[in-house]
């Protein structure tokens, strides 16, 4: 059985595999019905708005239906039940499982009880690969991937979609340049392993040192509760903003992604400039998500 | 337990049946108890010696416990602190066992994962899983990887 847990469990040749179906997907223009006696369960126990529905999306594009639980309210979880027990029971009912939840591993345990795939939909500060892999093709869309310079830039810390990507991005010789507000940077142990695999990590103060050297800037949500009041809160993230005016002299290729939900990280402004490629990236999130669901249960 | 040696060291008197754990490393005995389960309040009779002489090691502490043969899963989690230890299962007083301790490539209930966040830290019926690597264990539910301190995440 397939499933899709986390970005370390690909080698390069899955992640090309996977683009290349996301590719074929779109350029089709989602007439597949390959899906047509499917139903997929769509397990949220965290809020979401752009994964919950790219998945819905893309079942229902490929012909399939869902079934959903959209919070921990609204489930068994309440009642003390656990996810092994909700997971048995909803193998019987679905031909895949796709999973939201805080805790870092939801998804690797969901696996081992469930008796039809596993698609990790993001489980706590840990991994989020169908994430991953719509950046990836968002890149792959303009450029290819091999030795391209990537900043990451915000929480790195505590963003699951920094590290999934970092570890993804690792496995095409590109630089990574670091660029997280004091205690929000890259854990040391992830920074290692991203060393270890052979890719360079270069920690940079500030973005406007860099921006100008980058073919792709990928900005995470600086979060207001990692910090102790809203002041302290203020004065990290507008130091952290990306506006038009820090792109004067930047490549004439560069690409700014970011996950969203986006809460002033990116001035407004820049979605008019012709860097701005992140609307463009949460609606990838439809074709990737196809090509994982039909991967999981042709 | 212990009496005075006419030579001037210290000797520990052998035990009739249970398990001596020799070559442990100096200062570890008494985190060796606690992954064993044998606080104050437990009943087993037990002899410790610290900081004793080694040829091998320079210094090293020994426990030995009496009426108690170890179980794998014991020795797996010594092995953790005391990779040199030897084990001898003691019956009648003759060594009816030998055996090293051996770290083994997966560890599974025998560590609490550190990260507040890992899904192996709530009540779902799975026991944390490490793999040890050269660099330290990796939570194989939530990639954590403890470095030092070991000894303080056994359970």
């Amino acid at each position: 059985m397939y499933h899709i847990i986390s970005i370390r469990d690909f080698e390069r040749s899955d992640l090309d595999y996977l683009l290349d179906r996301a590719e074929e997907f779109d350029t089709q223009g989602y007439r597949s019905r390959a899906l047509e006696d499917k139903l997929a369960a769509l397990l949220f126990f965290e809020p979401s708005t752009r994964t919950r529905m790219s998945f819905a999306t893309a079942m229902a594009r490929l012909g399939g239906r869902w079934i959903s639980v959209d919070s921990v309210e609204a489930s068994s979880i309440v009642k003390g039940e656990t996810l092994a027990d909700t997971i048995r029971v909803l193998s019987s009912y679905a031909d895949t499982i796709v999973l939201r939840h805080p805790k870092e591993g939801a998804a690797r345990l969901a696996s081992e009880f469930a008796t039809v795939p596993v698609i990790n939909a993001g489980d706590g500060a840990g991994q989020h690969p169908s994430q991953t892999l719509l950046d990836l093709y968002t890149i792959r869309q303009s450029m290819p991937i091999d030795g391209i310079d990537v900043g990451l830039l915000g929480d790195l810390r505590y963003g699951r979609t920094a590290h999934s990507l970092a570890l993804a991005l690792s496995l095409y010789g590109v630089t990574l340049h670091t660029i997280a507000p004091g205690g929000l940077e890259m854990p040391a142990n992830i920074t290692l392993e991203l060393r270890e695999r052979g890719t360079e990590v270069i920690e940079h103060a500030d973005v406007e040192e860099v921006i100008r050297d980058l073919d792709v800037l990928y900005v995470t949500r600086i979060q207001r509760e990692r910090f102790p009041d809203s002041a302290s809160y203020y004065n990290v993230a507008s130091s952290y903003r990306i506006t038009p005016d820090l792109l004067t002299g930047v490549r004439e290729n560069l690409m700014i992604l970011h996950p969203l939900p986006r809460a002033g990280e990116i001035d407004p402004a820049v979605d008019r400039t012709p860097y701005a490629r992140y609307f463009e990236q949460a609606k990838n999130g439809v074709p990737v998500r196809m090509a994982l669901l039909h991967e999981v249960m042709k | 337990m212990t009496r005075k040696d006419p030579s001037g060291g210290l000797l520990v008197s052998p035990i009739r049946n249970g398990t001596v754990i020799d070559h442990i490393t100096a200062g570890e005995a008494l985190n060796v108890l606690r992954i064993l389960g044998i606080t104050g309040s437990t009943r087993e009779c037990l002899s410790i010696a610290t900081n004793v002489e080694s040829k091998r090691l320079g210094k090293k502490d020994i426990v030995k416990i009496e009426n108690r043969e170890l179980r794998t899963e014991e020795v797996d989690r010594i092995a953790l602190i005391a990779p040199h230890a030897r084990i001898n299962i003691i019956r009648d007083y003759h060594v009816a066992e030998k055996k090293g301790v051996e770290i083994p490539k997966v560890l599974k209930g025998v560590v609490r994962c550190p990260n507040p966040g890992c899904i192996t830290n709530t009540n779902e019926p799975v026991a944390s899983t490490f793999e040890v690597l050269d660099k330290g264990l990796h939570c194989l539910y939530c990639d954590w990887l403890i470095k030092n301190d070991i000894a303080s995440h056994i359970i």
